[in-house]
């Protein structure tokens, strides 16, 4: 938007080194098992930290208007929409059968 | 009452009103792009839900070394995009130049690991389709996951292709002198655009590479 | 005023002529008619589709046409009709050549995009219409796998590319409305000052904003698994066609609201006029649009109760369904309110309103019917459905289309239509329509399913109602086309406001200038003040930008 303060370039650079740091990090995570789905949500976590570092800085969204914050957020929101409502259904289906994460090959015609 | 500016177009009152009505289309914009590739995303879950198994032996097929330094390619890219914006809005055609420049060799390099990951994908057998071929008991789930992996990582190269094609024409109008301080919009949109295609990459790489290496 | 001072003035129809100036114009008011001549070509194709259909169950036998070619019917009818016709009709056309008027502004916020998004429209139409001369689709227009990723042996990749980009069309579309919407109200226009028809077309373009998009990744990924075998809802890889479905009615829910808010923002706009008052509870109305805009989203799984899909799922579905209903509900309530003690003319597009008020109430209340679980396990896939979104966007949304043609014709002629044959044709497409589709409701209730070629012979009186209704349905329809084409001509020349009404747009002379306002209007008034004299409501402030 405009007429917000200049960005400095300083804080771009703290973010972009933030950003390299929390790659090297979320890889480093990734080998070592923190048990179940905790895994999964570290990485979600580290991922959402930057996407949130370039939206509010580099996409200047921390120094724009409520309009568009909204807007920044709706997307993601509703997204969130279309994941919930779907997984909701996925996980509350009753187990068809035991063998449905592996199944030999031969048994599927193709 | 402001005057009319060269670029003004004739429906908007002033360039304030021109400025803020291609920035807020800008946002409407890249929330449609975020429910596009959304609907990959909540494909994506539903399986992981299901193969865990399945996807984590595929994802670890995955090369994490190459998409680990395009992760930070790509980082770099937002950056010097973040600086080009910078310089434009201090008016210094100069870096504006550069940084655009820089931008476009970093998305060009982003790709050419992408498409030589593609390739050796081909090699070993792991495009989804009649030549896949995986171990035997999780294979038809793996060429689930690598339906994905193709699906998403595809569309955001299509996503960047298209960035650098949008850079490169800026990159030819900051050169003719287009913009300065009072009128860079197209480069801050541009930018916009840049930064979403980076935000995907940041939730692909660890959904597609990482998911499986503790295991 | 007379033809010849009116000839003489300028405005957007006459400031130039010339197919280039027709095709290159960025002028929201010219892309109006672009949108108006080609949904209407759209709208007679999917009738003849409609036809063919109705002809075919005449008799309970499939003597007409095989079944696979009845499958194409179907599904080309469905698809022309909604993504050809119905989806972009108010908007594309009604809302393209009002919002920017309503609001007092020169035109949308980005008019090359305008006329981008109606190339796109066309090409997008133009696969589709290549692919049902290639032979059709038959599929379903809900291209449901795995049938339509792998084993139809149908056009489906050339149809959904089709649909695909005519997606495009319609999220520019939204995309111009909502940065027209908050950056260029005139002044003293604020949001709770704007008509109704603005807050439902602002709610409608969330929907094309926020909704569209996953309906093209989803085609795009039928089309990949056709093309490229790729795994995405094949079952033999362990697949799960539901997730076409969830991904699929993400978006195709909301698109029923995509077609319904803005015909509602039509009739808040013709009760208000020919009751001569203020709609009852104007902000409760405004904040119920956007209010189906936003549940709309929570409710697609009430399409899949006998899919697959859980039991837990299928209940938190039918309790957003039923909360959907509420706002439309509290509409029809105020619309009603609106009509008590007013002063109220019968004119052909207070017909169609009126219409629309008795005819979408009959298809919202047998939606709750089919959001209620243990009935729509019986009704589901049967003619029940069909007669309930029949009435809906048909009864409904159609009605109030031809209702706002009906009633801005003036305003984007300068002509009015000739009022006799209107009323005729507004009563012989309500008479045409209920028997069309109200033997469906009793047909679906005693069985007779959906997407079938031939029935029990029980069935066939019933049948023979509705296709006789719909030869009366297709009477109705044409009387418009040929009237309104007559009046460009022959009709009484329009002043600036020929029913008295209220809103920027009928303080500019008919048709309009091209900059819609010779000076930006300054708004003193909220909508519908019809206590007031026009004068009293906005004065003319300083010069627009030529």
């Amino acid at each position: 938007m405009k007429s917000e303060p200049h960005v400095s370039i300083r804080t771009y650079a703290l973010v972009f080194l933030a950003l390299l740091v929390l790659t090297g990090l979320t890889t480093a995570i990734a080998f070592l098992d923190l048990g179940g789905s905790i895994n999964t949500m570290v990485a979600l976590a580290i991922a959402v930290c930057k996407a949130l570092l370039v939206i509010l800085y580099f996409m200047h969204v921390r120094y724009s208007d409520k309009l568009t914050w909204v807007f920044a957020a709706a997307g993601f929101f509703w997204l969130l929409i279309l994941i919930g409502g779907t997984m909701d259904d996925v996980i509350t289906r009753p187990q068809l059968s035991p063998s449905t994460t592996s199944v030999p090959a031969q048994d599927y015609p193709r | 009452m402001s005057k009319v500016e060269p670029f003004q177009a004739h429906h908007f009152d002033d360039v304030e009103q021109q400025h803020e009505a291609s920035w807020l289309g800008m946002w409407v914009f890249l929330a449609t792009e975020v429910m596009f590739f959304g609907g990959m995303f909540a494909g994506y879950f539903v399986y992981r839900h299901w193969y865990l198994q399945a996807f984590a032996a595929a994802s670890n097929h995955l090369d994490v070394l190459l998409g680990g330094i395009n992760t930070a390619v790509l980082i770099c890219s937002s950056f010097t995009v973040a600086l080009a914006v910078h310089s434009a809005e201090t008016d210094r055609r100069k870096p504006l130049i550069a940084f655009l420049l820089l931008t476009i060799v970093l998305g060009l390099a982003f790709l050419g690991i992408k498409f030589y990951e593609y390739h050796t994908k081909f090699e070993e057998h792991l495009v989804p389709g009649s030549s896949f071929s995986f171990e035997a008991s999780l294979a038809r789930p793996a060429e689930i996951f690598f339906s994905f992996y193709f699906a998403m990582t595809g569309m955001h190269a299509l996503h960047m292709i298209i960035g650098i094609g949008l850079m490169t024409a800026l990159l030819f109008q900051a050169r003719r002198g287009r913009f300065s301080s009072f009128y860079y919009t197209p480069v801050e949109l541009t930018g916009l655009y840049w930064h979403f295609v980076d935000i995907v990459w940041i939730f692909l790489f660890p959904l597609l590479y990482l998911l499986g290496r503790h295991l | 005023m007379n033809v010849s001072e009116v000839e003489r003035r300028e405005h957007y129809l006459n400031v130039n002529y010339g197919i280039r100036s027709w095709l290159l114009t960025t002028d929201h008011k010219r892309i109006a008619w672009l949108y108006l001549l080609s949904v209407t070509l759209f709208f007679f194709i999917g009738g003849f589709f409609a036809t063919l259909i109705r002809l075919e169950l005449l008799t309970p036998q499939g003597d007409l046409v095989q079944a696979e070619t009845y499958n194409k019917l179907f599904t080309m009818h469905g698809v022309t009709m909604i993504f050809f016709f119905l989806i972009p009709s108010i908007p594309a056309v009604l809302g393209n050549f009002l919002v920017p008027m309503m609001i007092g502004a020169r035109d949308l916020a980005f008019p090359r995009l305008n006329l981008a998004s109606w190339y796109i429209f066309i090409l997008g139409g133009a696969f589709t219409v290549m692919a049902a001369a290639a032979g059709g689709v038959d599929t379903g227009w809900t291209f449901y796998t795995p049938y339509s990723s792998i084993y139809s042996n149908t056009h489906v990749v050339l149809t959904v590319v089709g649909i695909f980009v005519t997606g495009f069309s319609s999220i520019l579309t939204g995309l111009n409305f909502i940065v027209t919407i908050h950056k260029m109200r005139a002044p003293g226009m604020t949001w709770f000052r704007l008509p109704l028809f603005i807050w439902a077309h602002y709610a409608t373009s969330i929907i094309f904003v926020l909704g569209t998009p996953v309906i093209a990744i989803t085609l795009v990924l039928v089309a990949l698994e056709r093309i490229f075998r790729l795994g995405i809802f094949d079952p033999a890889l362990g697949g799960d066609p539901v997730l076409f479905q969830h991904l699929f009615w993400f978006y195709s829910h909301p698109a029923v609201y995509i077609m319904v808010l803005p015909a509602m923002g039509v009739v808040s706009e013709l009760i208000a006029c020919f009751s001569r008052k203020r709609v009852f509870g104007y902000s409760v109305v405004a904040f119920a649009s956007l209010g189906i805009a936003v549940i709309g989203f929570l409710v697609w799984g009430h399409h899949m109760f006998v899919s697959g899909q859980s039991v837990h799922a299928g209940m938190i579905f039918s309790l957003l369904s039923f909360l959907v209903a509420i706002p439309s509900a509290i509409k029809v309530f105020n619309w009603t309110a609106t009509l008590y003690k007013g002063s109220i003319s019968y004119d052909a597009p207070m017909l169609y309103a009126l219409g629309f008020i008795g005819l979408f109430t009959i298809g919202g209340l047998t939606g709750l019917f089919l959001a209620t679980l243990g009935i729509d396990v019986h009704v589901h896939d049967t003619y029940f459905v069909i007669a309930h979104f029949h009435y809906i966007m048909v009864g409904g949304s159609v009605m109030g289309y031809l209702g706002g043609i009906h009633f801005w014709w003036p305003k984007m002629t300068g002509r009015r239509y000739p009022e006799g044959w209107a009323r005729l044709a507004a009563l012989i497409i309500f008479i045409g329509f209920n028997l069309t589709f109200f033997p469906q409701f009793v047909l679906g209730y005693i069985g007779m399913p959906r997407r079938y070629h031939v029935y029990p012979p029980e069935f066939q009186v019933l049948n023979v109602m509705s296709t006789a209704g719909a030869s009366i349905l297709a009477v109705g329809y044409l009387l418009p086309l040929t009237y309104l084409i007559w009046s460009l001509r022959y009709g009484t020349v329009a002043g600036r406001n020929p029913w008295g009404a209220r809103g920027l747009e009928w303080e500019t002379p008919s048709p309009p200038p091209t900059e819609n306002f010779e000076r930006t209007p300054i708004v003193t008034e909220g909508a519908y003040a019809y206590e007031k004299a026009p004068e009293e409501i906005s004065t003319l402030g300083r010069p627009a930008h030529v």
